[in-house]
């Protein structure tokens, strides 16, 4: 079990998302930083889905009440067990009674920390993920309070041994980002110089980001006539322009249906990057086409093939 | 309904959504389409296809690319729509009677709607309850419903100053939209009344209320049953009433009851 001693800035069970419900309103949830999630599994052995914790900003104290292996990664918190430092982006053995300690991010925004068979909350329409929003999911469908306590659970895929992520698997957070965008589906709502603005321009994140999504802040980009339409689906990524002329780009909490122009659409391979991103950040947009885009996804899977066998140690050679 | 299949346009939502948009309008003849296509889409289990939302008036279709090209899965779509053309028969409703209790403190604003109607509380809610109402999307909060079809008579704009928080269960109106808050939301429309019944049960084995395309249909309740109501809810046997009519034919009304939150589906 482990307790929650202080849970920190926003710290939520997180797992792949509650895929299959959009139709009736419900967010998909999720990780926001895909892969630093998917890594931290992989390090730990878990199966694909277990539920890790994401930390938001300043992480939390956690104590442990028997020996695991548990793995960090993302946002470096600067986290100590019993006082000792440990390398972000590495598993490690956490021995009973002993107490994990998350500073406050150095780099990058979200932390996830995973333990080996993964945290065992009830399963929501198929899913752990936390929607503090729908109060579902999670630890009573809100983010960890001190005092909480976790059971471990099974979800377990291979035999691992501590390991330290090899630096090419580890991406840098900078307070500068690109992020790639398809235009769509509301491109013919703005005008060529418009949507020239949107690429040229630099924005920055604002104070009132979270989960559900990025609200930012620089040169307005005005739809020709109305900004509302007829409600159509959106989901993460979904670069939203709303009646103020700033693009809103849809985080894990996103409401499933909106009412204003979507100018374009992050690419899927963008998103564990803009999950690192943090208020006072600086965004810059860039397009790209649909091949380049599937392109990303597809070296992103294969980074997945390598690290899974790196990480089991029955596959090592 | 015939000529919708010249005005379909496939559009681009990043490379994991494909867009099939029929028209740019609120039409209950164009919601039966989107109905329909999704329910071919979730029939059929297309390798690659993650899940299907329908809205108003388009079906936003989450795709896998590294399984499914945008090209394929368009062509799919297209040959799917053009089944539809020829398919006359339109798919029967699931019609779900939501019971309300629209008295006193459950409809705080039931007093200054009737002032702006220039109706009695009563004649509001006897208009309000008069028929069923088109499900045409849900979006907003988990189960929320976007219906259509408010009589006029009691349509009044909504709220300047949206109230913070809403409770759950709360029946609104907000210009010709009306609908009841899911979960504790901040909203803009003006309540005339609350509902026990839950748009959204996570841990039932039929966790949403309704479906894009049902009916909801309010029905008026006293203070005493709003309570009664709840209770049985709380206590798992409550027996949600449903009806079934064919689409367009609101007067030929199958009665039946199913268990919304005992009985798996």
């Amino acid at each position: 079990m482990i307790t929650t001693i202080q849970q920190g800035v926003f710290t939520t069970i997180q797992d792949e998302g509650r895929w299959g419900y959009q139709a009736y309103g419900m967010p998909i949830a999720g990780a926001m930083d895909r892969y630093a999630y998917r890594v931290s599994n992989m390090l730990v052995g878990n199966s694909s889905n277990a539920a890790v914790m994401e930390m938001t900003a300043v992480g939390g104290v956690f104590k442990f009440d028997s020996d695991n292996i548990a793995a960090i990664c993302g946002a470096d918190m600067q986290a100590t067990l019993n006082g000792k430092p440990i390398h972000n982006w590495s598993s490690f053995l956490v021995p009973k009674n002993s107490e994990l300690k998350f500073g406050q991010a150095q780099a990058g925004y979200r932390c996830y920390f995973s333990i080996r068979g993964g945290i065992d909350v009830p399963k929501v329409l198929g899913s752990r993920a936390t929607c503090s929003r729908a109060v579902v999911g999670g630890h009573e469908g809100r983010a960890l309070r001190q005092g909480d306590v976790l059971r471990i659970g099974r979800d377990i895929f291979y035999e691992v041994h501590p390991h330290i992520m090899d630096s090419q698997y580890v991406p840098l957070y900078a307070d500068q980002i690109e992020l790639r965008v398809i235009l769509g589906p509301q491109e013919n709502m703005f005008s060529d110089k418009a949507i020239n603005i949107l690429f040229t321009s630099s924005y920055k994140i604002t104070e009132k980001s979270d989960r559900l999504g990025y609200s930012l802040k620089g040169p307005k980009v005005f739809p020709i006539g109305k900004a509302d339409i007829v409600s159509d689906a959106m989901c993460k990524g979904a670069i939203q322009i709303a009646a103020n002329g700033l693009p809103f780009i849809m985080g894990a909490d996103h409401q499933t249906t909106g009412g204003f122009a979507k100018i374009g659409w992050v690419i899927w391979g963008d998103l564990p990057k803009l999950g690192q991103a943090r208020p006072g950040d600086v965004v810059r947009f860039k397009p790209v086409t649909e091949d380049a885009a599937v392109e990303v996804l597809r070296n992103e899977q294969h980074c997945y093939a390598k690290i899974v066998e790196m990480c089991n140690v029955n596959r090592q050679k | 309904m015939n000529d919708w299949t010249t005005k379909v346009k496939f559009r681009t939502a990043g490379d994991h959504g494909l867009v099939v948009e029929f028209a740019d309008i609120i039409c209950a003849d164009i919601n039966q389409i989107v109905k329909q296509l999704t329910k071919y889409l979730n029939d059929q289990q297309l390798k690659g296809l993650i899940e299907v939302v329908p809205t108003y008036r388009s079906v936003t279709v989450y795709f896998d690319p590294l399984i499914i090209t945008r090209p394929q899965l368009s062509n799919y779509v297209s040959e799917i729509l053009s089944g539809i053309k020829h398919f006359k028969e339109s798919l029967p409703s699931r019609v779900v009677y939501v019971p309300v209790c629209y008295s006193g403190v459950m409809g705080p604003d039931l007093e200054f709607v009737a002032r702006y109607t220039g109706l009695l509380p009563n004649e509001v809610v006897k208009l309000h309850t008069s028929k069923p109402y088109l499900v045409y999307m849900l979006g907003f909060t988990p189960g929320f419903p976007y219906l259509g079809g408010l009589p006029e008579q009691i349509s009044v704009p909504r709220q300047e100053k949206p109230r913070t928080k809403i409770p759950a269960g709360s029946v609104g109106i907000g210009g010709n939209q009306t609908g009841f808050y899911t979960i504790e939301s901040p909203g803009e429309w003006w309540l005339i009344g609350r509902t026990p019944i839950k748009a959204f049960n996570p841990l039932s084995p039929n966790p949403f209320l309704v479906s894009a395309g049902d009916y909801l249909h309010f029905t008026e309740i006293t203070i005493e049953e709003y309570f009664i109501i709840r209770r049985a809810i709380e206590a798992g046997t409550y027996q949600l009433e449903v009806s079934y009519l064919q689409d367009g034919d609101s007067n030929d009304y199958n009665h039946s009851t199913r268990g919304f939150y005992n009985n798996p589906r």
